[in-house]
């Protein structure tokens, strides 16, 4: 079993502790002048998204976590796990809600999203930082309305409910920030 | 290392840190000055090094020779006073492997001085006229209240309610647990002294006062280092430590005068180094020839020099007194 030394630790190393997976996001050394070193380190809990704190005697180890990221295409969703498969291998995952969190509702097929497995079980899905989506409901479009601001409600494809310009009509290609929840721009065909 | 951003070419401290950081320095000269204590230089590279297990130090090569960067220039002023330099003090870089972090860099700036005739308290009283000294002349109020003094069992009688010079592993890891004192993942729960220093960082250096100095003196004799052994009571030994808040900044020694209780220790540590598979140093033989010579009744002190401008500039990372942090070199 893999394993890192405390002075291997840094942010976005993944350990293994009591059973769960958790990625170290700080690492402090505790050290008097003369005397033991310890590390005191903060990890978020990957299943859980909890962050607790741990210390260990500066020189001990801890087991690694087999956690990875892998490109993965979205396949479909049949009402309680949603499919991803490896373009390269084939090989396909289904996600749970708790793995999907907000991913879900930028989702309609073949988006090339980031999974994080642990043991080859999805732990965290992470959509396109960008995605185009069809605009399926929102209010009549205002002509000429291409400069002003103001914005309103707009339902696309997916799910998902954005604020879009008012100028947008029913039909039209957006593109869309997953990151921010944002409008970004119309896509032109 | 590759850069983190565009502007990690530029200081990580600001230009009125560096100016501050060089009117610190200068304060520091003229206070030895009107002392006349002479500054001296010595030697980063050294053929031998400390043994302290808990200090690792960095090696390299002359030719096929292995010369090791001092952790410290102790053992080359001991010889200055051994050869009959009088008092001394140094401003140097001192180079530390495996530290890093918000209070460490690898490498950073030390201030040793050496006084004849003190015993560490006249040498306590001697910082604190240097503390004073530099906040007047730099302007920056630090010394409103005298430092509190406190030996080390006062300390954890107040701060904890145990005796450290009496209380067993087993006892000090119970307070550690009525305390809700987190127990590190590794501990060896036999070493007395492993317990001591984690009860120090986490519950006894947090008592201290907030925005103050405070001297911790007599430390446990298995932790005496260089520091001699009192007469009075053999369980603890004339080292001292300055803390602000709980920050630790200095270390000093009414220092051992005796070679072979010396070299009794030096081995003893090596004896450590090996037992927790760590490879051990060369012996400075010519520091003990010194101690044989003969080293005057002195005690010296050893301050973090870019600590202190973090306390007197009110920093949290060592990174913002520093034109250069380890990230960025």
């Amino acid at each position: 079993m893999a394993s890192y030394s405390t002075n291997e630790f840094r942010g976005g190393l993944k350990l293994l502790l009591d059973g769960d997976p958790y990625n170290i996001i700080e690492n402090e050394l505790v050290k008097p002048g003369k005397g033991q070193a310890f590390n005191r380190v903060k990890l978020r809990n990957l299943k859980t998204g909890r962050v607790i704190e741990r210390t260990f005697k500066s020189g001990e180890s801890a087991e690694a976590a087999d956690v990875m990221d892998v490109d993965m295409e979205f396949s479909y969703n049949d009402g309680e796990f949603w499919y991803f498969m490896d373009p390269n291998t084939y090989e396909q995952v289904g996600a749970g809600e708790a793995a999907m969190t907000d991913a879900a509702k930028w989702l309609k097929g073949q988006e090339l999203c980031t999974v994080t497995l642990w043991n080859g079980e999805p732990l965290l899905v992470s959509p396109p930082n960008f995605v185009e989506l069809t605009v399926t409901e929102t209010d009549p479009g205002l002509k000429g309305d291409t400069a002003q601001g103001g914005t309103k409600p707009a339902t696309l494809e997916s799910g998902a409910v954005v604020k879009v310009p008012l100028f947008i009509e029913q039909g039209e290609v957006l593109k869309v920030d997953t990151r921010s929840g944002e409008y970004v721009s119309r896509v032109k065909d | 290392m590759s850069p983190e951003s565009k502007t990690d070419w530029q200081p990580s401290a600001s230009f009125e840190v560096l100016q501050f950081r060089a009117r610190l320095l200068q304060g520091i000269r003229a206070f030895f000055a009107e002392q006349d204590v002479l500054e001296v230089e010595t030697p980063v590279l050294s053929r031998a090094t400390i043994t302290d297990p808990h200090l690792q130090s960095f090696s390299t090569q002359y030719l096929s020779d292995r010369l090791y960067l001092q952790t410290s220039p102790e053992f080359f002023m001991k010889r200055l006073l051994a050869s009959g330099s009088g008092d001394i003090f140094q401003l140097c870089r001192v180079f530390r492997d495996d530290e890093l972090g918000r209070y460490h860099n690898p490498e950073f700036s030390m201030l040793e001085w050496y006084r004849l005739g003190m015993d560490h308290h006249l040498l306590m009283d001697d910082m604190e006229a240097l503390l004073n000294y530099l906040s007047g002349k730099l302007g920056v109020p630090i010394s409103g209240q005298i430092p509190r003094r406190l030996s080390y069992q006062q300390a954890f009688v107040e701060a904890l309610d145990i005796d450290p010079l009496a209380a067993s592993a087993g006892e000090l890891k119970a307070v550690a647990q009525q305390r809700g004192i987190e127990i590190p993942v590794g501990m060896d729960e036999l070493d007395r002294d492993m317990w001591l220093d984690w009860l120090m960082t986490q519950g006894v250096a947090p008592s201290f006062v907030k925005q103050g100095f405070t001297f911790v003196f007599d430390y446990p004799a298995s932790q005496a280092a260089l520091a001699r052994v009192s007469e009075d009571d053999p369980r603890v030994a004339h080292r001292f430590e300055l803390f602000w808040g709980e920050l630790e900044l200095a270390n000093g020694f009414y220092e051992l005068t005796d070679a072979e209780e010396q070299r009794s220790r030096f081995e003893q540590e090596n004896q450590q180094r090996i037992e927790r598979g760590m490879e051990p140093v060369t012996i400075d033989e010519y520091m003990l020839t010194a101690l044989g010579a003969g080293l005057p009744d002195c005690s010296g002190v050893a301050i973090g020099v870019d600590r202190l401008l973090m306390v007197l500039l009110s920093k949290t990372l060592i990174s913002e007194v520093l034109a250069f942090s380890f990230q960025r070199s």
